[in-house]
Formats: C-alpha cells, structure tokens, sequence
C-alpha cells in the first residue's frame, strides 16, 4: 500500500467518524424536540418573556439532551479531526507538497477547518443543530470528494509552485471553513429569531390582530413558534447567535480579503496582472462584495438583525458556487490538475 | 450639537443621547433642497447597501458570457452561434462587461457615495480624538453594562483612583493607556468619570474606505501609464524592448514611448522537464542575457513564477514551443527561405501546428506554402488510410515535420494584415498525388527531401525551442499594493479593535461613596461587561488598599439588585 492509498483509507475513516457524529447530534438534537415537545405549554411560558429568552439562555441550557448521544458526538468528532489531518499530512507527503492543489485536497482541508471550528465553537456548549449542519455539509463534501473529485496525488504543473500555494489557497480554504460555521449559526440564528417572534405576539396578540389577513411570513413564523420548533428552546438567544455567526463571519471576511490580496500577488507572478476578471476571481470578489454587504447590513437601521443575515445566505451560497460550479463548468484560468 | 450622520447608519455611538430634537418641518425643497436631498439619499446606508448588492450581480454576467478582454475568439464564435441575441448583448455590453457603462456607473456611484460618507465622518472622528470623552449620561439604567459598588473614601479620592485605573496601560503594550479619561463635577460632591477606548476601530475603518478610493486611484493610473508587449524569442536570438519587435503591444492612454527602455533580451537555452508517467509540465526555465543600455550584459533565468525585472517592466514566461528550422531551394536550386518558424503547441505532448511561408521563389514559380505539424517524439501508425503520425511525448525525442504543400500566391502583397499562423487557401491550391492523396512530407532533423515533381527540396535543419515572453509595465503597482495592504490592516482594525465607553459615577453618603457605573460599546461586545467589572473591582480594591479610613466592606461590586 502506498502512502497515497493510506491517506485516502484515512480519509474514508474520518467520512465514516463524521457521519457517526453526524448520526449522534441528529440524536441528540430529535431528544431534544421530542422532549420540548412534550412540555410545550411550558416552553411556550418560558419563551413568551423575550427578556428571559434573551438573557437568560444559562438557565435553560438542558431540557432533555442525550448526554450519551453528544458524547458520542464529541468523541466521534474528534476521533474525525485527527484521522483527517492525518489523511491530509499523508497526501502531502505522497504529492511531495503541500496538500492544497486541487479539489479533492481543498476539499479535505476545508472539511477539516469547519470541523475545528465547530469544535472550538463548542468546547463548552453544545449545539447539536450547528453540529448538524457542519456535520452534514462536511460528510457530503467529503464524499463528494472522495468519489468524484479525487485523482492521484502528484506533483504540480509549474504555475502551481509557489509558496503562495500555501498562503492563498490556504487562506481561502481556512476562509471558506469558518463561513461554513457561521452560515449554520446564522440559520439557526434566523429560525431562533422567528420564534422568540412568534412567542412574544402569543403574550401581546393585539399586534397580530391588529393587520386584517395575516401575511405568508406570518405563517411561518407560527410554525416556527409551534411545537415542531420546541427545541430551538435549547439553543442560545437570537442576539447571541447572531453576535456569535458576526464574529465568525468578521474573521472569515478578513481572511477572505487576505486571499484577494494575496491571489492578487500571485497572479501578478505568474500571470502578469494582477487582477484579470478571471472567473474565478469575479466569484471571490462577488462573495467579498456581499459579506460587506452583510457587514454594511448590520449597521443600517431596519436591516441589521435578521435580515441582515439573510446576506450571509447569499454570500455563502456564492462562495460555494465560486468553489464546485466555477472549477467545474466555467473555463478559466483557475482551472488546475483536471477537477 | 448636530454632527453629520449618514442617513441610515445605526450606530450607538453616533445615536442623540437626549430626547429627538423637535419634529421635522417639511419645507418647500428648491433646487438646492433637492439636490441636498439627493446627495443625502446617495451617501446614505440603504443606497450604499443597493449599490454593493447591484455590483455583486453586474460582476456575474463576466462569467456567463465571454469577455473581449479574455477571450476574442469565443466572443466571435458566440456572435456567429448566437445571431439574433448576440449582437444585442453586444450592444449592452455584456462581452466587455467590467469597462461597460452600467458596471462602471454603479462602482463610480458607489466611490462617491462612499466618498460623501467618509469625509463627513473623518472630520467627526477627528473632533472626537481631540475633544473630551462624551459626558456621562444622567441615567445608567438603559446601558447594556451596568455595575454598582460602595466605597469608604471621598469621591474625589476614588475618581482618582478609578482614572489611575483607566490608564492603566495595555496588559501587551506598556505605557500606553487603554482609555482616554476625563472627570467633571456634576456639583453636590458628585464626581462623574467618562473614559472611552478604541479610537482605532473608526480610524481603522476610515482608513479601510480611504484605502479603497487610494486603490480605485491607483489602478486607473496605472492602466493609463502601463504598456503591455508580446514577443516569441527563438532559442539564439533576441529582441530589443521597441515597440516593434513585439508582435502584440497594448498600451494606456498616457504612454509616451520613452517609457520604454531599449535593454536586450537573447534566449540562450530552454529546459524543460516533464512528468515521465503523465506527460505533465513539471518546470520551464529559460536562461537569457539581459543588456540594459551602457551595461554588461547579465545572464539570468525567467521561471512561470519568477518574472525578470528588466527596465522598470517584468518579463513573464508565458509559453513555450519548437520552432523548426528548415532551409526551402526552390526549383533553381536557389535557398528561397532558410530559418526557424515558430510551431503553436496543441495539446500536452506538444503536437505543435504551423505555417511556413515561401514567397521568395526565384524567377516567376509560384509560391510555396507548407502546413503542417511538428510532432517531438513520432509514432507511426499504420491504418488503412495510410499511415498516422502522432506525439507521444513532448520532449524531443525523435522530432519528425508532417507537411502539406500547396502553391499559388501566398497573398503577402495584398497589404491586409495576415495570421503568421495561418495560411491563406484563397489564391492557393494543395499539391495532391497521382492517387488523389495529398502530398505529405514527412521529414526528420537533418534530412532533405524532395518537393513534387521538381519544384525543389526542403531541408530540416534544426529543432530550436522558442518562448513566449510577456512584458508588462506598470508604474502604479506599488502603490495598488501599498493601498491594499492598508485596507487590510485598516479592515482588521475595525473589525476587531472594541471601541468602548466606560462612565462611573461617585456620590457621596454619609461620608462613603456610592459608585454606579455604566459601559456602551459599539456593536455587539462580549468583553464589555467583564471589562466593566474589572474596572470596578479595581478601583473599589485600590481604594481599600489605602490606609483605611473605615476598614469595612471588602471589595468588588455587587451586582444591581
């Protein structure tokens, strides 16, 4: 066996520990509903002070999770990370490089960066619906990889040798990893929002029946606050979601200028200009223009708070399409070692 | 006090602290109050925030369409595939979609609203760094941290010990201290403290912003003063850097021809090394001699990664290929051309297409032209059309021509400008056998072989390498780096320096003091209530650290109850 071979087995570990992980916060986060489920009249009671669900997260930090299911969660996760960094230090040392050239190595080295900071994010709290959206995107992505973006692991053509392999691909990859984590936390962050809405027109209904026909998002937001939604009692408030998902965002944002910057340098090397509306680089400076978008957002009376996220939908949306629908349909100059 | 506040921008540093001033009168607007309304609407966040979103999706038709910029020949094919649709999407601009109208106009328009944003703003900053800190509010109960404590000395004992420690300096950075701090006596022996912190975060934003109009600036400098030249450089041969020995040359609106500095380039030697199993590049490196004008010449190397300085430009490799040297006599024996012609690479193994054109024939033969490709290392198959010539490796191995002939007039003198890479067929016709088959020659380095029926010989001299060289000149490109670093750092800066204000007020009781403090900051702030707490804690600690007046009641403050 090949030092290539064991890095892929590695791999395919690390998938099968994530969907373990991925299979226990699901667990955990189904107990969790399934409790507050049954104890909605008072959830309903707990959560009709905004003031308490704002503030007071602390106090209802655990009706009805699975201890067992997250610490398998945890476990599981770890046991992932570890595989996976060993794949990746195995796959560089089988190209002879370092393991950021292609997609199938972007891939991996994204996984792992959302995985870590989905750890780091959790180390004292565990919020199983963020570690099932990671979780979920990451073993899909790790599949993906792994039977439709994996090719040999081999040397670079010469335009790949430079150290800005590391810096800008990199950067960009570490970027990428962290938007991951914050797109969940904003969801969440969203569908939290809606509920504390809903359960504070239940305490002042005046409000709600004041407007003749209730709108379509009205709609929404009594099935957010209904029954189906109790465990969104268990997660923090909407405003420490959101301060959580800006600060991710805010680091992954400087980094993803970093990667511009830096991917500008490069192609002033080694493609003489620096900035060439290359697909590739519109769909990083498209991303980069509506995370400042969402930045902007933030600060704008009437549209910080839950709109202001819903920037961070489209801005992540686009980083992803930058990543699969530009490297595999769109010709350009980004377009490296096959996929 | 009334400072400029972009429409829009919900800031709680910038909010009225006291009640609304009274309500808004709505006069009659002239010409002057529209046109203020409407600066006020373009420098306002709602517009700021449309015109970010419209340039995210203007920069989306660049990648579904081709762009003239990168690709001509698929803006062509397009309009010929697409006739009804193409030509008006041409007339939108959508193949030249980043220097079309509707692009440039909402970047300008988003500059100026930035522009009309920031201004205002520095010019309140920098009152902000000169003036006192904001005096503290009446109240406390509305401030998002709140902290209380009960001291045993005077007030203005404590307000002295609570600015001792507010200036305490950065735990990492010694003397500098962390919050600006002023005290004022509110009367009735109350003392009240206000200190604020994080300056840098709105410096490092308006640097952030300036930085980018330093950028924009920067970039159309340098597309009006840069020069951009293509030229292939045959193994053993040079070009001067004048405009024409280029065979591409682009240039801004204000180059001035002396920009160009008359060094010599020489292509002495070409490597290159491949993968032996998959045939991919692994490394080019072309060795030169460079002569700047009055000096030496200096043997260097350009790499894909490693430009060559030369003359205030850099020189980039950008391709590379064979260029076959073959000597043509025509039919009098006469050398009717002689000399390496440059091969275009087709595909990884470097199957290389190219034209030889000889129009030199002595007497009145006709011209000759010659098609054909260039394969490194040949491999003959035979197939029951005759046999296929194909590369199988691009190093050249066992070089081999594979050449069509035709004659007529090549159409040289016709004065349009003609492909060197193409042969114009118009005024030509292909040599063909007696069976009908084209005429193929197929020639090795060294060999000579016959053209048909006596029209001459063709002589495969040599397999000389060429490379294309790129030149680029752009004077303003230290100053597009240094501006981004500076929204870099200036980014950075105001996304994680905190800017917060502390207040704390000292009343007397009974010879004690009550202490209640209040802290704000801008946006959302995780670290503002510990930091409340810390100060408060200090301050009370240090207070009973005197020689005591009263020992009693430790320290800290007790949370509001």
């Amino acid at each position: 066996m090949t030092t290539g071979d064991l890095s892929t087995l590695l791999v395919w570990g690390a998938a099968t520990a994530f969907t373990i992980a991925l299979i226990a916060y699901s667990v955990d986060l189904a107990r969790i509903a399934d409790r507050s489920q049954k104890r909605v009249p008072q959830a309903a009671l707990v959560g009709g002070r905004p003031a308490t669900a704002v503030a007071g997260s602390e106090a209802q930090s655990a009706p009805g999770r699975s201890v067992r299911a997250e610490g398998i969660a945890r476990s599981t996760t770890l046991l992932g990370l570890v595989l996976l960094f060993a794949g990746i230090v195995l796959r560089g040392i089988a190209a002879g490089r370092w393991p950021t050239a292609n997609m199938y190595e972007f891939t991996l080295v994204g996984v792992f960066v959302a995985v870590l900071v989905l750890t780091i994010v959790q180390r004292r709290r565990v919020i199983a619906f963020v570690g099932v959206v990671v979780m979920g995107i990451s073993v899909l992505a790790l599949v993906l990889a792994l039977n439709a973006f994996y090719i040999q692991a081999d040397q670079v053509q010469p335009a790949l040798q430079s150290y800005w392999l590391i810096l800008h691909v990199g950067v960009a990859i570490t970027a990428t990893g962290i938007f991951t984590v914050a797109f969940a936390t904003s969801v969440l962050q969203v569908l939290r929002s809606f509920r504390e809405e809903a359960l504070a027109s239940v305490d002042a209904p005046a409000v709600t029946v004041g407007s003749a026909a209730p709108p379509r998002s009205d709609r929404f937001r009594r099935w957010v606050g209904g029954p189906r939604f109790g465990w969104l009692e268990q997660v923090p408030g909407s405003r420490e979601l959101e301060a959580l998902s800006f600060r991710l965002n805010a680091v992954a944002f400087v980094l993803w200028t970093l990667t511009l910057i830096g991917g500008a340098i490069w192609a002033e090397h080694a493609w003489g200009r620096y900035w060439g509306w290359d697909p590739k680089e519109v769909g990083t400076f498209v991303a980069w223009v509506v995370y400042a978008a969402y930045l902007h957002a933030r600060t704008t009376r009437g549209w910080n708070g839950r709109r202001a996220s819903y920037f961070v939908f489209v801005g992540y949306g686009v980083v992803l399409a930058n990543f699969t629908v530009v490297n595999i349909v769109v010709p350009g100059k980004h377009s490296y070692g096959g996929v | 006090m009334s400072v400029h506040r972009p429409e829009g921008l919900s800031d709680v540093f910038m909010e009225p602290t006291e009640a609304p001033a009274a309500p808004p009168t709505l006069p009659t607007l002239g010409l002057v109050g529209w046109l203020r309304w409407a600066w006020r609407q373009l420098t306002s966040m709602r517009v700021a925030l449309l015109l970010l979103m419209l340039l995210a999706a203007a920069a989306v038709p660049g990648t579904v369409w081709p762009q003239r910029a990168q690709d001509t020949t698929a803006v062509a094919e397009y309009l010929t595939d697409h006739p009804t649709t193409g030509p008006w999407l041409d007339r939108l601009g959508f193949f030249d979609v980043y220097s079309s109208v509707w692009f440039s106009a909402i970047y300008l328009l988003l500059f100026v609203s930035l522009v009309g944003c920031i201004l205002p703003r520095t010019k309140v900053h920098l009152a902000g760094v000169r003036g006192r800190p904001p005096r503290a509010p009446r109240r406390f109960a509305r401030f998002p941290a709140q902290g209380s404590g009960r001291a045993d000395a005077p007030p203005a004992q404590v307000a002295d010990d609570a600015v001792a420690v507010l200036r305490g300096g950065w735990r990492w950075l010694p003397f500098v201290p962390t919050y600006r701090v002023d005290t004022r006596d509110e009367g009735d022996g109350t003392v009240a403290v206000s200190a604020e912190r994080g300056y840098l975060r709105e410096t490092g934003n308006l640097v952030f912003h300036l930085a980018l109009v330093g950028l924009l600036v920067s970039v159309a400098t340098g597309q009006v003063l840069h020069y951009r030249g293509q030229a292939i450089v045959v193994q053993g041969r040079g070009f001067a850097n004048a405009q024409v020995d280029y065979d591409t040359f682009e240039q801004g609106t204000a180059f001035t021809p002396s920009s160009l500095v008359p060094f010599t380039l020489r292509l002495d030697e070409f490597e290159s090394r491949f993968d032996p199993v998959t045939l991919q590049s692994r490394d080019f490196t072309a060795h030169v001699t460079l002569t700047n004008p009055g000096e030496e010449p200096v043997e260097e190397t350009i790499k894909v990664n490693h430009p060559l300085d030369a003359g205030g430009a850099k020189v980039y490799l950008q391709g590379n290929g064979y260029a076959p040297d073959i000597t043509v006599r025509d039919a009098s024996g006469e050398v009717a051309f002689s000399g390496p012609t440059p091969f275009l690479p087709q595909d990884e193994v470097y199957t290389s297409r190219g034209v030889v054109k000889v129009p030199d024939v002595s007497g009145d033969q006709e011209q000759i032209g010659l098609v054909g490709y260039l394969l490194p290392t040949v491999d003959v198959r035979e197939t029951a059309f005759g046999p296929a010539y194909a590369s199988v490796n691009p190093q050249p191995d066992d070089p081999a021509l594979v050449l069509a002939v035709w004659e007529g007039n090549l159409g040289l003198d016709t004065g349009v400008p003609q492909n060197v890479y193409e042969l114009d067929e118009a005024r030509m016709t292909q040599l063909m056998e007696d069976d009908d088959k084209p005429v193929t020659l197929v020639v090795k380095p060294g060999e000579t072989v016959d053209l048909p029926d006596g029209r001459g010989t063709l002589t495969f001299n040599d397999l000389p390498r060429y490379v294309a060289l790129d030149l680029r000149h752009d004077p303003a490109l230290p100053f597009v780096l240094v501006f981004a670093l500076l929204a870099f750092a200036g980014l950075s800066t105001s996304l994680f320096a905190p800017r917060r204000r502390l207040w704390l007020r000292l009343a007397p009781e009974d010879g004690r003091t009550v202490v209640t403090a209040a802290g704000l900051a801008r946006g959302d702030d995780v670290g503002l209530q510990p930091e409340l707490d810390r100060v408060l804690a200090q301050t009370l600690a240090r207070t009973t650290d005197r020689p005591p007046v009263a020992p009693r009641d430790p320290t800290s403050g007790e949370a509001t109850p």
